[in-house]
Parts: C-alpha cells; structure tokens; sequence
C-alpha cells in the first residue's frame, strides 16, 4: 500500500484532500461468508460484502469501502437524488471503485455536482448516471458496485460491471 | 444506463509472450506502445516468473503501474493465420508519453480487426466494385483491371486532368511514409497529377504556407521544450482533448513547476520559475480549466478573442514587444530579413487591436509582457509559441501564420530551447514524395472542379469528404449525381463483357459521369457511391513508419494480419502502376506504359527503401533494422549520421541560425488586417445570429472511421454535441440532448444540444466530421488565396428538431471540466 499512502500525501500537497472521498465514516467493510448471488461463468465469482447500513449514510458524505477485497477502495454515496444502479428506498445509494481506470488515481467526489473527479488527469466520473465518463482518458466508464439492501436496511455489494484498475481478474487469485 | 463492457477477468501474457514496438497510430503525439502477443491456447499465471511483466499479479497493482492494461487494451487477432491474443498497452519507457494512453489510443486493441470477438466486422475484406445495385466482391486482378482501363481511357480523352485524386498525406494510420511514397510516385513521378486534393482540404497544399515561406518549417522543436519554457502561448488548440499525453506529460509538469530542477540544470546561467501560459481561443476549453487548476489564475491568461481576430491581435504584440524595446536584436540581426518593414507595415495599437479582437488593451500588454518581457538580470524570456486549426482553419490563415511566426522571431524564440513556433498538428507526419512542383500556387480548387463537372475518374485514398470537406452539402449532391450516371451505365450491360462495360462508363463520363475509386479500411459514406472499393490494410497489419510532432521517427512493427485480402496501401500501388503499365501497353503506348515501371515492390519494406531511404533528407542513414533496434523512443528527423548503429537526430531545427532559405536567412512577413478575408464571410457573420465555431472532442479519432463501430464511443456521442450557453437555450426553448438543426445559406444540419455555461452568448461549439451530423454542411465554399478551407468562421441559424431521443436519456451533460472539491 505504500503507492497509495504517497499518493494520498500528494493529494494534500495539493490541497484536495478536503475533497477527496477519504471521508471515513465507521465502513470497516466486512467479508461475508454468503456465496455470491449468482455465479457468472466464464467470469469470476464475488463475494459478498456488508459495506454499511442505510442509517450510517448522509447525503453527500461518501463512505470509504473496500470491495471486493481490502485491497480496492470504493465509495458508498447517497446522493439524495434517485440514480441508475441506486438502492434503498429512495433509490439513491450507489457505490463505485475510487481507482480511476485510466491510471488508478484516487478519485474526489465532489458534491456539487456529484461527481468523481481524478486531480492528476481531470477525468470526471458521473454517479448519478452509473459512472458514466463525463470527460477524460479512461477507455471505460467508472465500474459500478452492484448492492443489496435486506430489512434492516444493510448493504451489502454483491458484485461489479466492469474491471477494476491494476488488476487482470477482479477477485485476486489469492 | 452508461457502457460497460461487464468483464470481469483478462487473460494473462505468458513470460515467452511475443514483445514488439508500435506507435499510437492515431495523433500527432504518438505515443509509445509495447505489443504483447501470445498463442491462444496459452496464458500466463500470477506468479512473476510466469507473466510478461514479471510481477506478482496475485495483488492489486499500484497506481500507474506498467503491469495491468485495460479491457479495451485487449483483443484476440490473427498473426500469420493463427488466432494470437494480443495486448496493446502504453509504453512506460517512451520519452513521448511515459505509459500514458488516451482514451483514443489506449483502445487500439479493442479497434483491431477480430474475427474472434467480433470487433471491427464493418472493415472491408475483398475488393468490391459496382455491379447488379450493389458493391459486390471480385478478384485484386478484376477490379485493378477495371480501374487500369478506367484511368487509362480518361486520361486518352481529358490528359491528366481528367484524373481527381484524393489521398492523405500524413502519418499514421491511413499514411505514413511507405504509403505516402507509393501515391507520390504514382501521381507525381508515372503521372503529374495537378489535380489532386488531400484529406481535410480541398487542394494539394501546405496548410502552413504562411510559416514555410519564411524559412521556418512548422515542427521546429522538441516536446521537452515544453517543460524548459517561462511562457507557452498556445493559439487556436485545446491540447488536452487533441494531442493529450503531449499536454499531460510535458505541459503540465512546468504549469505545476515540477520541471525546475531540469530548467535548473540544463539552463544554469537564469533564473527559473514555473511556467505561465497563454491561450488564444474564442471559448473556455478544458485545457484552460487544467492550466488554472495547475498553474493558478494569475499564471494562466485567456485571451477569448472574437472569432477570426487573431491576426490584428499578433500584429499588436509585435507593436508593443517592438516599442518596449523587448525583441531580440542581436538575433534580428544575425539571422532575419526583413524585420523593419514589416514592423513599419503590421503598426497596430493595443487600442486598435482591442476593437477588432475585443479585447482590452491590457490584456494585450499583458500577454506581449508575459511573451517578451526579459526575466530578472535581464535574460531573456523563453517562450514556446503553439498552434493549431484555430489558426489554420480560421480567418486568414496566411497572414495569421506569418504574424505569429513575426513574434516567435523578433523574440529570438525558434531554434532555442525552451522556444519553438510550431503547429501542434492533428496526424502524425510521414510525408516522402517526388516534387509536386507542377501543382503551382495556389493550387486547383479540387471540390470545386468535382462540382462544376470536370475530370472522368476519381481516385480516392483514405479520404471521406462527405464528413471531413467544406461546402459539403453542394459537393455530396454534386457527387452523386455524377456517380450515378455511371451506376446507370454499368448496369445497362452485363459486367463479364469488360469491352461493353468500360464503353458504357465512358459514355457516361462523357455525359458529366465520374467513375470513383475507393481505397479504404473501412466503408465511408463517400465510398458508398464508388464503383470499386479497395481494402487497405492499416497500421499494426503492415509494417509503417511516421514521425510524431517533434519529428520523433519510429516503426510501429506488423503485429497481426489485415483482414481477409487487404494490402498495404503502398502494395495496392504497385498492383495498380502495373495495370496502368499492362493498359497503356495495349493501347499500343509503350512509351507512357514505361513511365509505370519501378513498383517491382514485395513488401512495405521495398516501398520504404524506394522512397524514404533514397529521397528524404538523412534518409540513408535510416533501416528497418535500425528503426526496430530504436524501439519507441526512435530518433527526431532529420537523421545525421548512425553510430554504432543507432542513427543519431536532430532536437531542435535551425540551432544553428541558419533557416529554409536560400540565404539562410528567416523572413519577416508583412501581414496588416484585412478582415474577415474568405469570400462571403463577413456578410455571413452579419446575417445570422450563432457562431458556429467546431473542433475535436477527445473521445474520437479523426473522423470516427473506426469510432462508428465503437460501442464506448457511439455510447457517449450517438450525436455530434453542440455546445452552447444556456441562456441561449432558454431563448430557443431547448433541453439537454435535444436535436437541434443549425443552417444557413450553405446548408443544415443536426447536433445534440450539450448545456455549457462557459459558451459565451451566440457562441457554440460543434464536433466536427461526425457522420450523425456533419458540420461541413454548413461551412461556406470561402477559402483564403492558397485555397486553405476557413470551417472555423461559420455563422448559421438554430432551431428545434426534436426532444431528446431515446440515445441521448441516459448520457450525461455536466461540465466537462475538472472541479476540485
Ligand atoms: S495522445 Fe494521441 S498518440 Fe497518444 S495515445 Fe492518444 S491518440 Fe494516441
């Protein structure tokens, strides 16, 4: 981890760490022993996380997670405002992995307009609309986490729609 | 919902997996790539002794890391008839691009030819010629022979004029010098060709005249230049959307001063600071917002000029940078002409400037400071002057490159480090031909000559004017008219009776008909109205070498095989020359049948020697072998000499003093305001109430040859977008994603409407070449004096098409630049 540790320190030098999603809240992500909801085949099976519950969101505040391992860094969102890919009652929850695809810098989320921005290369990811590139260099739109809420109102990530950046198989072979 | 591709594992390169050099095959950059290729039926595992990277993929990767590439990096091609998987991932060890990739470039994988996974199925793969309503396949031999006999017999009845050609003239895919030698010696050397067009312009010229007739050539510096700069002006470009890793590898470190310690060490005897910049540009652009974000307001200056003012705004920064006593005169001196008279001829106060350019005064002593004005002890000031079709798509673009290069020389700024005054450029070079001397000045309005009926024949080589020409609308009717009468004609007879046949089309050309040829890689909306459409192969299937826009040469190596029967260009050529041999023989004229002698070429390789090797300048100093042993860092024309075996280069161009003429002297151009000069411009601006300003979009490539058959792209821009200030869109009560149609006296056409506060009021933006609204319809037949098309001053009405359709619901309209927190 130490990239990103000296990633996060340029962030500061640069004064964005304000913005950055590094708002933790109380999201220790925790691996759940459930199997994934349904297998993909060929693709890789996902586990499936407990990333918060409903009660810990407050709109515009992103949580830091972590799915589908430790090791990837995501953001769980309310928007406030119904999305594509939303759960929740309102339909406003999101989440998405915080490693741009283009080169895997951190992204900020900005609430003015909701969005992912990257500081190193100005790629801007929409949340409201499943991640899609408003403007940038990735040659993918923002993987979207794919979440479940049960009754008492935790979510859980269940799995993704894209490939996550710095690794070839989104559940490391470990 | 937005694109995804729902993958969820790539398949991993094999420590033995095959490692070869390319270059971006799209922009001017070209940036470096590494090519990995392995069997199919193999691949790598995560342990470091078992992958290409050698590291262990066990474990998420770091940020930036060399050893992960991007689902849009992959694919599964055919390399000497076996299916290979295939990885094209930008090179970390390139100088030019330090393993960046764009979202162009970093797709090329994915845009490859693949049976497999389906990708690009829309590339042509046979030769096809017109038969029963329909483009049908036939043999290389069948349809070369129709084109010999074609060609042969218009050239009997018209001369040579009777022969239009179209072709590219730069590198790159769809280029480079291999292919760039082939036509030129077929059109220039067999023939001479006067009539003939290249890609995005209606006529065979130079689209910096201006710059080259004073003895600068336009691609004067380095890249490195821009991180060793105290001032960059950059004029009519958006370098972050159009040559991106250029700005984000080289720009952008001097904007945040991460170059000191370079400045520091490779310019000791003064003083260094971070870089500012300038932009010239009509409207806001994301390069703009970066520089702000990088470099702080007070470093960046945006100079939002009217549009097509800039001419009267250079002549005022020559005026002031001359009267503060900030030019170069030792320079002036040593190594120019011509600097009094054209001080005395090109006088313009910041007060008259600011009229025309509306600007203010200070803003214009400002910039000719933050241009010239000498750092402290008296050093002077650095600074690197850019480029781009701003400038030579706009008003005057003769005049405007002369005054530009004005400043760049009476600052002492070409041939220095830190300085430059070049065009950033669109494609990458690769420009090796036999004279084309005979053209002269200006040379034939091509389009035009198309339009009132002239010529017989149309070769046409990896152009598609129908999106990429000016006036399109009366040339894309007038085409296919003329095409059409042919049509009749190969259908009045049975097309095994070549004798009838070939009467038949020659019937109809006298009749005004004109037999078009396609050589393409993919089917164009121009070539949907030819007779005989060829099949190209393109970089990365055919070895072919370009030089990016530092004149950095390199060979990008044949990493799989063209589709189906596809050839080389260059090749396509030489089967070609030697039909026009065979025809003119039969014709009982061997003395123009012997001029087709001399494509007796087996390979790209051949073409190479033939032409690059023998005639450019240093050309003997450069080999495939040498190229491949420079891998993607190449070398920067012109070549000098070769040591132990590496070819040694060039950095900068006229280090020396000693510039394009004959005396070695540069010229200074007189070049006072004249207006809006192209014909009917200013009475357009006057009628109608939206500029219509166009340009690139940093999602597409050129004019989205291969982009249309991109899910991503097609994803994001189903329609061209149109952006403009939302005000304006109240007053013409339109929405985010609404069609709206834009016209004026020369034509209509549609776009998306895209919400953009930062449009000034009447001032919009379109993508230009898009083939789902193509902005050349509504861009005047106007051209300066040298024929140089002027897109970018276009005026035009708007008004509502359509609510939103159901493409455009799901995208997304925010603002396309970076916001911090
Ligand atoms: S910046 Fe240009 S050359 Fe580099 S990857 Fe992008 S399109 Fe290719």
């Amino acid at each position: 981890m130490e990239r990103e540790c000296k990633n996060l320190a340029e962030v500061g030098r640069r004064q964005f760490l304000k913005g950055s999603v590094a708002v933790a809240g109380a999201a220790t992500a925790t691996v759940s022993t459930q199997t994934a909801a349904a297998p993909r085949a060929p693709g890789v099976e996902y586990p499936v996380v407990r990333l918060a519950n409903l009660a810990d969101l407050v709109v515009d505040q992103p949580l830091r997670i972590r799915y589908p391992d430790r090791r990837s860094p995501g953001a769980l969102i309310k928007l406030g405002v119904p999305a594509e890919g939303g759960v929740g009652p309102d339909g406003d929850v999101v989440a998405f992995s915080t490693m741009c695809p283009h080169q895997g810098i951190p992204l900020n989320y900005v609430a003015a307009d909701k969005t992912l921005n990257c500081f190193s290369h100005y790629s801007r990811f929409d949340c409201e609309k499943a991640g899609f590139q408003i403007w940038g260099h990735a040659t993918q739109n923002l993987t979207q986490f794919r979440l479940r809420v049960d009754d008492a109102g935790e979510i859980f990530a269940e799995g993704m729609d894209d490939l996550i950046f710095g690794r070839l198989s989104n559940v490391l072979d470990v | 919902m937005a694109y995804k591709r729902e993958i969820d594992r790539l398949p991993i390169p094999p420590a033995d997996a095959k490692v070869t050099s390319a270059v971006c095959h799209y922009c001017i950059v070209g940036c470096g790539y590494k090519v990995y290729s392995w069997d199919i039926n193999r691949q790598g595992g995560t342990d470091p002794a078992t992958n290409a990277f050698g590291a262990d993929l066990a474990v998420q990767q770091r940020v930036e890391t060399p050893n992960w590439f991007a689902p849009a990096m992959y694919n599964v091609v055919k390399q000497d008839g076996r299916d290979v998987h295939l990885v094209l991932k930008p090179d970390h060890d390139c100088v030019v691009n330090a393993g960046l990739g764009s979202i162009r470039g970093a797709r090329q994988g994915e845009l490859s030819y693949s049976e497999v996974t389906g990708t690009q199925a829309q590339r042509l793969k046979d030769p096809l010629v017109w038969r029963y309503s329909g483009l049908h396949p036939t043999s290389w031999d069948d349809a070369l022979d129709l084109v010999a006999e074609v060609t042969r017999r218009v050239v009997e009845d018209q001369g040579e004029d009777g022969l239009l050609v179209s072709a590219f003239d730069h590198g790159g895919a769809g280029g480079g010098y291999e292919n760039t030698w082939a036509t030129g010696k077929l059109y220039f050397e067999s023939m001479k060709v006067r009539n003939i067009r290249i890609h995005n312009r209606p006529a065979y010229n130079s689209e910096v005249h201006g710059s080259r007739d004073m003895g600068v050539g336009e691609l004067n510096n380095c890249y490195e230049d821009a991180q060793l700069a105290d001032t960059i002006v950059c004029i009519g470009a958006n370098p972050l959307e159009a040559q991106t890793n250029y700005f984000l590898n080289h720009w952008i470190p001097n904007l945040r001063g991460s170059t000191l310690e370079k400045k520091q060490a490779e310019l000791p005897d003064e003083p260094h600071d971070r870089a500012r910049i300038i932009f010239v540009d009509p409207r806001w652009t994301v390069s703009i917002n970066a520089s702000v974000i990088e470099a702080g307001r007070d470093r960046v200056l945006h100079l939002p000029i009217k549009s097509g003012t800039d001419l009267a705004l250079f002549n005022a920064l020559t005026t002031v940078i001359a009267d503060q006593g900030w030019v170069d005169h030792a320079f002036i001196a040593a190594h120019t002409a011509g600097y009094d008279e054209m001080l005395q001829a090109n006088r313009t106060t910041p007060e008259q400037a600011a009229t025309i350019t509306g600007l203010s005064p200070e803003q214009i002593r400002t910039a000719a400071a933050w241009i010239a004005e000498p750092k402290a002890g008296g050093k002077r000031r650095r600074t690197m002057i850019v480029y781009e079709k701003g400038l030579i798509w706009g008003n005057d673009n003769y005049r405007t490159n002369q005054a530009l290069v004005n400043i760049a020389l009476a600052t002492g700024n070409i041939g220095r480090a830190g300085g430059g005054c070049v065009r950033m450029g669109g494609h990458q070079e690769g420009y090796v031909r036999p004279s084309d001397a005979h053209i002269g000045r200006p040379a034939p309005y091509v389009d035009q000559l198309i339009i009132q009926g002239k010529g017989g024949v149309h070769h046409i080589w990896a152009c598609d004017h129908f999106k990429t020409t000016l006036n399109a609308t009366e040339f894309r009717n007038a085409y296919k008219r003329r095409t059409d009468l042919v049509k009749y004609a190969v259908e009045s007879v049975p097309y095994a009776d070549r004798a009838r046949l070939i009467d038949a089309i020659m019937g109809a050309i006298r009749q005004g008909g004109l037999f078009s040829v396609n050589v393409d890689i993919v089917p164009t909306k121009i070539g949907a109205h030819s007779h005989v459409v060829l099949p190209a192969a393109t970089s990365g299937e055919m070895n072919l070498t370009s030089m990016n826009g530092e004149r950095r040469m390199r060979l990008t190596e044949r990493y799989m095989d063209p589709p189906g029967r596809a050839l080389p260009d260059c090749l396509i050529v030489a089967r070609l020359a030697q039909k026009l041999e065979e025809s003119w023989r039969r014709a009982g004229k061997p003395e123009i049948a012997d001029r087709f002698k001399g494509y007796d070429w087996q390979t790209e390789e051949d073409a190479f020697m033939d032409g690059f090797h023998r005639h450019a300048n240093g050309g003997e100093h450069v080999t495939y072998e040498r190229l491949r042993a420079a891998g993607t860092n190449g070398f920067q024309e012109p070549a000098v000499g070769v040591e132990d075996g590496r070819i040694v280069g060039t950095k900068r161009l006229y280090s020396d003093g000693r510039f394009g003429t004959a005396d070695g002297r540069a010229r200074f151009a007189a070049s006072p305001w004249r207006g809006l000069e192209a014909a009917g411009k200013e009475q357009e601006r006057d009628r109608f109430p939206y500029l219509i300003n166009n340009g690139r979009a940093n999602h597409v490539w050129q004019s989205i040859y291969l982009d249309q058959a991109s899910d991503f792209v097609m994803d994001r821009w189903p329609y061209p977008f149109l952006e403009i200030n939302p005000a304006d869109m109240a007053e013409l009560g339109v929405k985010a994603g609404d069609i709206v149609e834009i016209f004026n006296d020369n034509g209509a056409t549609q776009a998306m409407v895209y919400p953009t506060p930062t449009a000034r009021r009447k001032e919009t933006f379109m993508l230009f070449a898009y083939p789902t609204g193509v902005q050349g319809n509504v861009v005047s037949a106007g051209v300066n004096e040298l024929i140089i098309p002027n897109y970018k001053q276009t005026w035009g009405n708007i008004r509502k098409l359509a609510d939103a359709p159901e493409a455009t619901r799901h995208l997304t309209f925010k603002s396309k630049d970076y916001r911090v927190a």
